[in-house]
């Protein structure tokens, strides 16, 4: 088990990494849902190594919300785009102060 | 070292190097595609650990669906090369820092978990993981977070419709 | 009926008058002045019959009654009741009040009839007769109250009333404001004899533990010589109150003063009743008298001293009240003695008869007032300094007021003392003890006696007769007979009264005994009789030879003036008594209290005190709190709190910077920490 989970830390490390470091929205977004993988590798991992077949169906309900929440945000980021005519994060600074 | 280790060690190599790919790749497109090649990975090894279900589930929504919704959108708004003024330094040197400390101590964690909550790897039953018994437990104990997430699906079509629809023109 | 039933109608001797006074109070102006007039002498009447209803009751049981109407203070040792005592010694005086009372409520009625149209003021005719109904009821009081406290309220009452009466015109009098004085001074100077019956009673009450009579009384009689020392300073301050009420020396400057009043006042309080509350109150006190060792000389002394003091200044006076007014105090100073000198049933005597001739006297005296300023009125008008008081401008009456001259004559042989009228037997009867007691006395109440003939001739001599001396007097004319016929009633009284205490007979000295214990039957003696009788025709013929042989003419000196000379210019100053008060005791307090308003009241209270210590520390105190404190502390705290505050958000401000980065890079810190935490729990 120990294994899985270095690899399921590893994995969201790099996600998180991501996050603080692209600047592109969308990039930023695809380190996201790395981040959401590698916790899903993890409850498999348990429900494996414990035996229980609702870590698995918990997987199963993140990917569908993973899905959800991957199309709206598309959308706002398309949105975002069409205002500013950029997705650089670091121009959309309007709540400053 | 068992063979099923060995494997498990190839994987993880190949779903490390893909991710470090994508986060240092400059075009946007290169990065989906590397995270394609993470998300097969991850669903191999949801085989390896007999979820079959999960492994096809993964394959054909998030491999599938999310990430040609990733790659419908990049190709739409042209980003493909955006990153023209780098990151401050400050932030930069703060999240490798940051990093750091977390991959330490999910390390720590994951060799400071004790046995009974960690489980050991054992024969497990022929059916676990498969589409019946995973379907079995959706339908009767998580028959509510069922219905509810096909609640949450129409919501996010709908605000997808809407959020993305064109302004009026005043 | 039995004696008992009949008791126990006493309290409405004075609830009579005080319901008629509260009726005349509350509807007087509706009813008019004949309902008025009728409801105040109805209930004197009715109060009257309540008196005569009592002497019946009295006839039955001889030793009287204590009526008790209510319990009134109780504080440990000392216990005093509403309740009257009737005996021989009140009721003899309720008959005099009541019988007395009700004639002069009679004539009133005709009298205050002009007297307000003459002042010229009519509303005010209601209000009199509320302050003689309260008079009333206050006498009878004082005279049926069966402690020392009773009294005193009935005492109080009758001087409140006297103050009222006198000053019932307050607007009039000399400089407008002469009347007010005049019953001011009668108040404040029987406040000083007041003070004495006060203390009397303190003294009482120490020694005896009680202020009811009987009580009182019986303990002395126990005590006997043991009680002497408290029954001299008991009775001495009495003697003040009573020198006070019924004007002796040193306390009789009010009296005259007190004929600004119209005269049914002078009639009644200033004559009959209020002044001879002192006397009843001292043979009330006979008990305490007889054990007292030297009070009954005092008394007996300045009683005489008055007596021939008063008489001096009478003849001298050309205001006929005036001569009136004197002529009481010298009649009082008689009374006085003789209570002085052991003569008690002599001086309530003295004091029965001197009410019905005395009243008798000014009544008429106002009967030729009016009648003067009736005249006035008709033949005179326009003449503002005209006086219808002064004696100088009447004369020649005799024919022009008939009736009024006939009562007139009766009423001053009868205080003359011309036998058979009343006031022979009175005087004679207190002449006859004094030569017994004291030859002092005796001679110095011979002297008065024969100055009061002197006077009273001068008098008669300067109204009646004579030619009128003003076209006024020409043109008097007689009252009407509302007026005329209490004084008639009156005059039967002054001739008759004799028989009260007729010599041989003696019916008021038995009457008394009840009451007084061992006083004796008074002695007449004749040699006494003769002699003061004769006496007094020669000094009414003296009066004629100086007033009645020439005529007195307008405008002329007075003709003892010249004969007496220096006599005559003190008597005519009233032996200047006035003048040394005024000096004495009236500039000084007035002096002390101008000091007190003015160097006490306002610089050191109101400036000094007021104004720089209280007010100016306040208001720096409260300056210095608004200003240093409050908007130098307080304010600059408060803004010095946003201050801060607004910095301390400037600050946290800078946190807010828009990119989403940080925001992110301050989640994963958080994420770190709480990761660490949980591992090295």
């Amino acid at each position: 088990m120990t294994h899985i989970l270095v690899l399921s830390g590893a994995l969201f490390t790099l996600g998180a990494l991501g996050v603080l470091i692209r600047r592109n929205a969308i990039v930023m977004f695809m380190s996201v849902e790395l981040m959401l993988n590698a916790a899903n590798l993890a409850f498999v991992g348990f429900a494996r190594s414990r035996e229980a077949l609702g870590g698995q169906v918990f997987v199963f309900f993140v990917i569908a919300v993973a899905a959800a929440e991957v199309a709206v945000g598309l959308a706002l980021i398309v949105s975002i785009y069409r205002s500013r005519s950029s997705i650089d994060i670091d121009m959309v600074s309007d709540l400053k102060g | 070292m068992t063979i099923e280790f060995a494997i498990f060690l190839g994987l993880a190599a190949v779903a490390i190097s893909a991710s470090i790919a994508m986060l240092v790749s400059r075009n946007a497109v290169y990065s989906a595609l590397f995270l394609v090649i993470v998300f097969l990975t991850v669903a191999v090894l949801y085989l390896l650990l007999s979820a079959p279900f999960i492994a096809m589930v993964q394959v054909a929504v998030y491999a599938g669906a999310i990430m040609v919704l990733f790659i419908f959108v990049i190709m739409l708004l042209g980003t493909e090369n955006v990153e023209s003024n780098p990151t401050h330094r400050w932030q930069f040197a703060a999240a490798l820092v940051l990093s750091y400390a977390l991959i330490i101590q999910f390390i720590i964690v994951a060799f400071v978990l004790p046995a009974e909550t960690a489980g050991e790897f054992v024969e497990i039953a022929e059916g676990f993981g498969s589409p019946a018994s995973v379907g079995t437990l959706l339908f009767n104990e998580f028959l509510i977070p069922f219905e509810v997430t096909s609640l949450l699906l129409l919501a996010a079509m709908v605000g997808a419709i809407v959020l993305s629809r064109w302004e009026r023109t005043t | 009926m039995t004696a008992e039933a009949l008791f126990s109608l006493a309290p409405l001797l004075i609830i009579f008058p005080l319901v008629g006074l509260l009726i005349n109070l509350a509807v007087g102006r509706r009813i008019g002045e004949r309902g008025v007039g009728i409801v105040a002498s109805v209930a004197v009447g009715l109060a009257f019959v309540v008196a005569v209803l009592q002497l019946v009751a009295l006839g039955m049981e001889p030793e009287g009654s204590t009526v008790h109407i209510a319990e009134w203070i109780v504080i440990g040792q000392l216990e005093v009741e509403w309740a009257l005592k009737i005996d021989t010694l009140s009721v003899t005086l309720l008959l005099m009040v009541t019988g007395v009372g009700g004639l002069i409520h009679i004539y009133a009625t005709g009298y205050m009839h002009d007297d307000v149209r003459f002042q010229g003021d009519p509303s005010r005719y209601p209000r009199f007769f509320v302050y003689f109904g309260l008079f009333m009821a206050a006498m009878l009081l004082l005279v049926t109250g069966n402690s020392y406290l009773t009294m005193f309220v009935g005492w109080e009452g009758v001087g409140l009333c006297s103050y009222l009466l006198i000053s019932f015109w307050y607007e009039k009098g000399k400089d407008g404001i002469g009347n007010a004085l005049a019953g001011k001074k009668a108040f404040v100077v029987n406040r000083i004899g007041d003070f004495g019956f006060i203390i009397a009673m303190l003294i009482t009450f120490w020694f005896f533990g009680t202020l009811t009579f009987e009580e009182v009384f019986h303990e002395a009689v126990f005590l006997g010589p043991a009680a002497a020392t408290a029954a001299t300073a008991i009775t001495f301050f009495l003697f003040v109150g009573a020198a006070g009420k019924s004007a002796q020396i040193p306390l009789f400057v009010w009296l005259p003063d007190a004929m600004a009043g119209p005269t049914p006042v002078s009639a009644l309080i200033h004559a009959a009743t209020m002044v001879t509350a002192g006397i009843y109150m001292l043979v009330r006190n006979a008990v305490l008298l007889e054990l007292a060792t030297l009070t009954p000389d005092i008394i007996a002394i300045v009683g005489a001293a008055t007596a021939l003091f008063a008489a001096t200044i009478a003849v001298a006076r050309f205001d006929i009240k005036r001569v009136l007014a004197y002529s009481t105090i010298s009649q009082l100073g008689f009374m006085i003695a003789a209570v002085g000198i052991g003569a008690y049933v002599a001086a309530i005597f003295h004091l029965v008869a001197h009410a019905f001739f005395k009243a008798l006297l000014f009544l008429s005296a106002g009967s030729v007032i009016q009648g003067v300023e009736h005249g006035q009125h008709h033949a005179d008008s326009h003449n503002d300094n005209f006086n219808p008081n002064d004696m100088r401008n009447m004369g020649g009456l005799r024919t022009r007021m008939k009736a009024t001259f006939w009562v007139y004559l009766v009423g001053a042989l009868a205080l003359v003392g011309i036998p058979p009228l009343a006031g022979f037997f009175s005087k004679d009867e207190i002449l006859a003890d004094a030569s017994l007691v004291s030859p002092a006395v005796y001679w110095v109440l011979v002297l008065s006696a024969f100055l009061t003939a002197f006077y009273m001739a001068r008098q008669i001599i300067m109204v009646f007769f004579g030619k009128p001396r003003s076209k006024a007097a020409e043109a008097a004319k007689e009252s009407p007979s509302i007026m005329v016929a209490p004084l008639v009633v009156l005059a039967i009284l002054a001739v008759g009264g004799g028989l009260i205490n007729g010599p041989g007979l003696l019916p008021l000295t038995h009457f008394l005994e009840d009451t007084l214990e061992g006083i004796h039957e008074p002695e007449f003696i004749a040699a006494i009789a003769i002699f003061t009788t004769v006496l007094a025709l020669i000094s009414m013929g003296l009066a004629w030879l100086a007033y009645g042989r020439r005529q007195f003419r307008a405008g002329d000196q007075d003709p003892l003036q010249s004969k007496l000379g220096p006599v005559w210019t003190a008597i005519s100053a009233r032996w200047w008594v006035d003048e040394f008060y005024d000096w004495l005791i009236v500039r000084r307090y007035i002096a002390l209290s101008r000091w007190l308003a003015e160097s006490v009241d306002d610089r050191f209270l109101h400036d000094w005190v007021h104004d720089t210590v209280i007010a100016q520390t306040f208001v720096r105190g409260t300056n210095w709190l608004a200003r240093a404190f409050d908007l130098g502390i307080i304010d600059r705290g408060f803004d010095g709190l946003g201050a801060l505050t607004r910095r301390g958000a400037g600050g946290l401000a800078t946190l807010q910077t828009g990119y989403v980065r940080n925001y992110a890079i301050a989640v994963f810190i958080g994420l770190v920490l709480v990761v660490s935490y949980l591992l090295l729990r």
